[in-house]
């Protein structure tokens, strides 16, 4: 019998109701200020009862608190674990660009990966990865031996953004779980997409484009590198034959017009999950969808934060879960 | 060989007892951990998510009524218990609708009761429909008992 998850499931739904709904976020807009915001946040459960002078302090405390209420739910993580590979792979990144430029690392690393960045640092310190979890070894390796040669920022991002989203849709099909499977397929689809897009707007050789897209299964990387390397009308072209047809419309406004329009699709996708009783894929969508919200807020605090009429925060915030 | 007429007979009532027994243990255990990931949330729902949990519950009590009354048919609780092959034969076959429709209805109610009670940690105003669904269920736990009972009472005053 396959695990049910029914005490976790239980409890992730009844955490949904502690999500932001539209009704909150109109009256975080509402507010004329970042103080007053922040106060607002603070009243709707953000947070842990402490002051908080920025939204970063309250936002690192919201994240603890999310890691620690996963935690409690004492389930198998590893299902969850492509959640955290953008940023171990960020982590990979800013390690490889540090010791070979012999910058200091503070401020660059982020928390809450499945590798401590102390110990990614100390990797490529000392060029032996055998302590870095299997996903990452070659990758680190190849990135390291790279970097020291060439020392292209871009090609190195480029190069593990891709190994990225390969470790993620990889690790995806291990779980047999249809709704990681689905997003994450989506998620390194429209990835793929805006990659291509910058790579067409920039003007970069067929190369370049093809280290940085990965193989997934709704888009073909090599007919999406040839469509990016003759430039944006070609991607168009060659997206009016896919199931992400709907970008192009998106694309043809703005690249951030886009990305709102990919987040809001990821979001579309995981909604389902709100009467899910059973399975790992709610704990999955609970975790994005409070992803989702933290940057949303962030929009709204950086707007107010900058003093940006309303009209022009809403234009940028993305749908919620809930 | 003589006996093997209330060896069946007494098979159908433990088989009654057992499987459904089984299928409410399942039943109210799953429903149990969803009202305590409820609780865990939200301690003051705790008499509603009860209330769902102890609904796969009854598959159990209907199995041990039939098996109560088949032993008591039989003379295992007093007086004869000497029973046909035959009859015990239809003693078995009588208490299997309580057997497997106890089994697979505690198991499928708890599911519906699962998501009632996902469905009040969210919305407690809505109570009683999230009762309605799982109740659904009970219906054909219901129909197996009549049957079991009905068939179990007519063997007595077989002939055979």
């Amino acid at each position: 019998m396959p695990e049910l998850y029914t005490y976790a499931v239980s409890r992730i739904h009844a955490k949904e109701a502690g999500l932001l709904n539209k009704t909150d976020i109109e009256q975080l807009l509402a507010v004329p200020s970042a103080e007053e915001a922040l106060r607002l946040l603070t009243e709707k459960g953000y947070g842990s009862g402490e002051e908080y002078s920025g939204f970063s302090e309250l936002k690192a405390a919201e994240t603890v608190k999310l890691r620690s209420f996963i935690d409690e739910l004492y389930i198998d993580k590893k299902p969850l674990g492509i959640l955290l590979r953008q940023t171990d792979f960020h982590n990979l990144k800013t390690a490889v660009k540090l010791v070979y430029t012999a910058e200091k690392a503070d401020g660059y690393f982020l928390e809450n990966g499945s590798v401590s960045p102390e110990v990614i640092l100390e990797a490529v310190k000392l060029k032996d990865f055998s302590e870095l979890p299997p996903f990452m070894t070659e990758a680190a390796q190849k990135a390291a031996d790279g970097f020291s040669e060439n020392g292209d920022g871009q090609l190195l991002d480029i190069y593990l953004d891709r190994v990225c989203l390969e470790t993620m849709l990889r690790e995806a099909a291990d779980t047999r779980v249809g709704l990681i499977i689905e997003y994450t397929e989506m998620f390194a689809a429209l990835t793929n997409i805006k990659a291509a897009v910058r790579c067409a707007l920039t003007k970069k050789s067929r190369a370049f484009i093809d280290e940085a897209l990965a193989e997934c299964g709704t888009l073909d990387a090599g007919r999406l590198a040839a469509a990016a390397a003759s430039g944006l009308d070609e991607i168009y072209k060659y997206l009016e034959f896919t199931d992400y047809k709907a970008a192009v419309d998106e694309l043809k406004i703005s690249l951030s017009e886009f990305e709102k329009w990919m987040d809001n699709r990821l979001v579309d996708l995981i909604k389902s999950q709100k009467s899910n009783p059973f399975t790992i894929a709610p704990v999955f969508a609970y975790i994005l969808a409070k992803r989702t919200e933290l940057r949303t807020v962030q929009i709204i605090m950086s707007g107010k934060r900058n003093s940006l009429s309303e009209d022009v925060i809403r234009e940028r915030i993305r749908d919620l879960y809930v | 060989m003589e006996n093997l007429g209330i060896i069946f007979a007494l098979l159908g009532a433990s088989l009654a007892a057992l499987m459904a027994g089984i299928g409410s243990a399942i039943g109210v255990g799953m429903a149990g951990e969803a009202a305590a990931g409820v609780v865990t949330e939200d301690p003051g729902k705790f008499g509603k998510v009860l209330i769902l949990q102890l609904l796969p519950g009854t598959q159990g009590i209907y199995g041990l009524l039939i098996a109560f009354i088949t032993l008591s048919q039989i003379g295992i609780l007093g007086g004869s218990s000497d029973i046909s092959v035959a009859k015990g034969l239809l003693y078995l076959a009588a208490c299997l609708p309580m057997a497997f429709v106890g089994l697979w209805s505690a198991v499928k109610q708890a599911r519906a009761s699962v998501a009632g009670i996902q469905l009040v940690s969210k919305r407690p105003d809505q109570m009683g429909k999230s009762m309605i669904f799982p109740a659904m269920v009970e219906t054909y736990a219901i129909l197996a008992l009549l049957i079991s009972i009905l068939s179990i009472n007519g063997i007595g005053g077989l002939n055979i």
